[in-house]
């Protein structure tokens, strides 16, 4: 295991205990993120994967019946969404929406100086954001053209999941959760995401992959893997876990 | 005059209130309205400090400026910024280049052959139930003609946003364009406005000779009553304009935030060949507001065209109907008309129609209409919270990028209010 036991805990979760309407989804999940570290989260449909990544963004169709989770040590339950966003907080969609009407710079522009103006920084004028942007371009491969184009709107799905990657790499975000980022993707845009999420990766942030496929973990290393089964994380392991869950399948655990 | 107000009364009482719109109402007791009242002198406030601070937070997120902060309420301002010198300085500008632009009853002292020449040309006095009302006691309103070759050299806007009398319960507006002319003319304000008149029946006519261009802009905002619909005012406009000659043009443009109940079609009459007319609306209804707003494009000469484009955006419990009708005669051969008809539902207890009356009467015309319904979704706001880009900020976002083809042809300025209008209104009720 490449992390340092020492290095700082960005995220933690403990016990956490989470449903909507009457249907509980999370029944006292447990994990910690520490700066550098990359984990996995595989698991079979319905387990609660999606679930827990909305949670921790702070999704408000969700209720947390028990337990906690503290990004920097400070609980951040009642925290707004915005507010963890701004705090370092991401979140890669699976589904990302479209939003009609929108221009991608514009939003864009928005969310960037939304965390600057969180971070005390300055906040650039359209002209400043656009040099800046096009030189974050490349990180995906994106075309500035789709800058002008209207968020996701038409994007193809490959498009729609190098946007997401192109946010995180814009906000150098600090817990980077990303979900099902590898679905639907060909083989070339999975490289170019992967490489994408490899290039953000650093010593001071931590990145979680959810997902259902050995294949993104053959481009993206990840320090530990976790199985989550019916609302809680069954096992940890290092990345030969993935690649026995990949031939044996989830059956086999419990 | 008399003999114009009698036959128009006459014709009043023969009708009955229309039925079709979309919209509910008490039965109006026409008996218990003041037709006529004397503005009475408004009590002059002394510094805003005594303004309803309600209204000053509202000011605030629209961002007038102060000076105009302080007209609206009333307060006196310095003398410098007086409205009445400014107006002056306005009127003399445009009477350099031969624009009339005055109160209708100052008109028909003035230039009273153009006034009886034109009055009643475009809407006749019993072309509906309200029109014919208002032809029968409309007290005040506006007048304006701009001579042949002559392009006004101001918005009218301006002035209007300045000289803001108290403006009538049945208002009468006439805009001659004469030939190779072009006006551009804004009634209304982003401003809430209040009155204690619940029935507002006013009637604007318009009149573009050859190669004239009229744009005929309205941002209206008026009391909508509260939350839970008390109150507010009934707006029943009739405005039409007629492309008399060949080349003319006619565009409206409306921003409809305000009244409890809007029924109001700005329509074109395209008479002359080559005639364009252009109908662009927003309608924003919230709380239990009902609008019942549209067009007619009703093409009469060769090679004219029109265009629609309407955004209804409802939210709360109100309904926003979208009525338009285009019509394409016998003789209007090659004529064009396309119609887009958007409607966004916030919230799930409002209600959007959409009806398009279409007739076409020639083998060589071409009528197109799209029309489409969408709806704030929670995870589009999600999608921006999750992006650190807060609530209201995110509803405005989308409000705008939906509103954008028509906030696109209002003048800049009003643009950006309007823009931070829709937001105002629609604050709350989202999510």
């Amino acid at each position: 295991m490449s992390s340092n036991k020492q290095s700082k805990v960005l995220l933690e979760i403990k016990e956490l205990k989470a449903s909507i309407g009457p249907k509980e989804i999370l029944k006292g999940l447990n994990l910690q993120l520490r700066s550098g570290e990359v984990h996995a989260i595989m698991g079979k449909n319905g387990s609660g994967k999606s679930t827990l990544a909305k949670i921790i963004a702070g999704h408000p169709a969700y209720t947390i019946t028990e337990g906690d989770i503290t990004f920097e040590t400070e609980s951040i339950i009642d925290v707004e969404p915005e507010i963890r966003s701004q705090k370092g907080i991401f979140l890669g969609f699976q589904y990302p929406v479209e939003i009609p009407g929108v221009s991608n710079a514009d939003f864009l522009r928005l969310s960037y100086n939304a965390r600057r103006k969180y971070q005390g920084l300055s906040e650039l004028e359209p002209l400043e954001f656009f040099e800046f942007i096009n030189d974050k371009l490349s990180i995906v491969d994106m075309n500035p053209d789709f800058l002008n184009r209207n968020v996701n709107e038409g994007f193809s799905g490959g498009e729609k999941k190098r946007n997401e990657i192109l946010q995180m790499a814009i906000l150098e975000t600090k817990v980077s959760i990303l979900d099902e980022t590898d679905s639907g993707l060909d083989i070339d845009a999975l490289k170019i995401v992967s490489n994408g999420i490899n290039e953000l990766a650093n010593e001071s942030n931590a990145i979680l992959l959810i997902t259902h496929y050995q294949r993104l973990l053959d481009y993206i290393k990840p320090d530990f893997v976790h199985v989550m089964q019916d609302g809680r994380i069954i096992k940890t392991g290092d990345s030969s876990l993935a690649k026995e869950l990949e031939s044996k399948g989830y059956d086999w655990l419990k | 005059m008399l003999d114009f107000r009698l036959r128009a009364y006459e014709y009043w009482k023969k009708m009955i209130a229309p039925e079709w719109a979309c919209v509910h109402y008490l039965e109006i007791d026409y008996q218990n309205i003041l037709y006529y009242s004397a503005p009475k002198e408004k009590k002059q406030l002394n510094s805003l400090d005594e303004v309803d601070p309600n209204i000053l937070d509202t000011f605030e997120k629209l961002g007038i400026p102060l000076t105009e902060q302080k007209r609206l309420a009333n307060v006196a301002v310095d003398a410098i910024f007086d409205s009445v010198s400014i107006g002056t300085t306005f009127r003399e500008e445009l009477s350099k280049v031969g624009v009339i632009f005055c109160p209708i009853s100052e008109a028909l002292k003035q230039c009273p052959n153009l006034v009886k020449q034109y009055l009643g040309t475009v809407v006749p006095i019993g072309d509906n139930y309200f029109a014919a009302l208002n032809s029968a006691v409309f007290s005040e309103g506006s007048f304006c003609y701009i001579p042949v070759g002559v392009t006004c050299p101001l918005e009218l806007s301006t002035y209007f946003r300045i000289n803001n009398e108290e403006s009538g319960q049945f208002e009468r507006t006439l805009i001659i364009a004469d030939k190779d002319s072009k006006v551009s003319y804004l009634e209304g304000c982003t401003a809430p406005k209040f009155d204690k008149n619940q029935l507002h029946a006013a009637v604007v006519e318009l009149v573009a000779l050859d190669n004239a261009e009229i744009n005929y802009s309205t941002v209206q905002n008026w009391y909508s009553g509260d939350n839970r619909g008390i109150g507010g005012i009934y707006n029943f406009v009739t405005k039409r304009g007629l492309c008399a000659g060949r080349n003319s043009k006619i565009s409206w443009t409306q921003v409809e935030t305000g009244s409890s109940i809007t029924w109001k079609y700005p329509s074109c009459v395209l008479v002359g060949d080559n005639s364009v007319g252009e109908f662009y609306s927003v309608a924003l209804t919230n709380n239990y507001q009902q609008a019942d707003t549209g067009t007619k494009m009703i093409h009469v000469g060769q090679n004219t065209k029109s265009r629609i484009i309407s955004k209804g955006i409802s939210a709360g419990n109100s309904k926003n109907t979208y009525r338009g009708q285009v019509k394409m005669g016998t003789k209007a051969h090659n004529s064009v008309n396309y119609s887009q008809c958007d409607s966004m539902l916030i919230g799930d207890k409002c209600q959007a129609n959409t009806f398009p009356y279409i007739q076409v009467n020639n083998s060589t015309s071409r009528v197109e209409h799209e029309a489409s319904t969408s709806k704030i979704e929670e995870e589009q706001l999600f999608y921006f919270l999750q992006r650190g880009i807060d609530f209201e900020s995110a509803v405005s976002l989308l409000i705008s990028g939906f509103c954008k083809d028509v906030f696109s042809e209002l003048p800049m300025e009003f643009a950006l209010e309007a823009d931070k209008l829709l937001s105002l209104k629609l604050e709350g009720s989202v999510g």
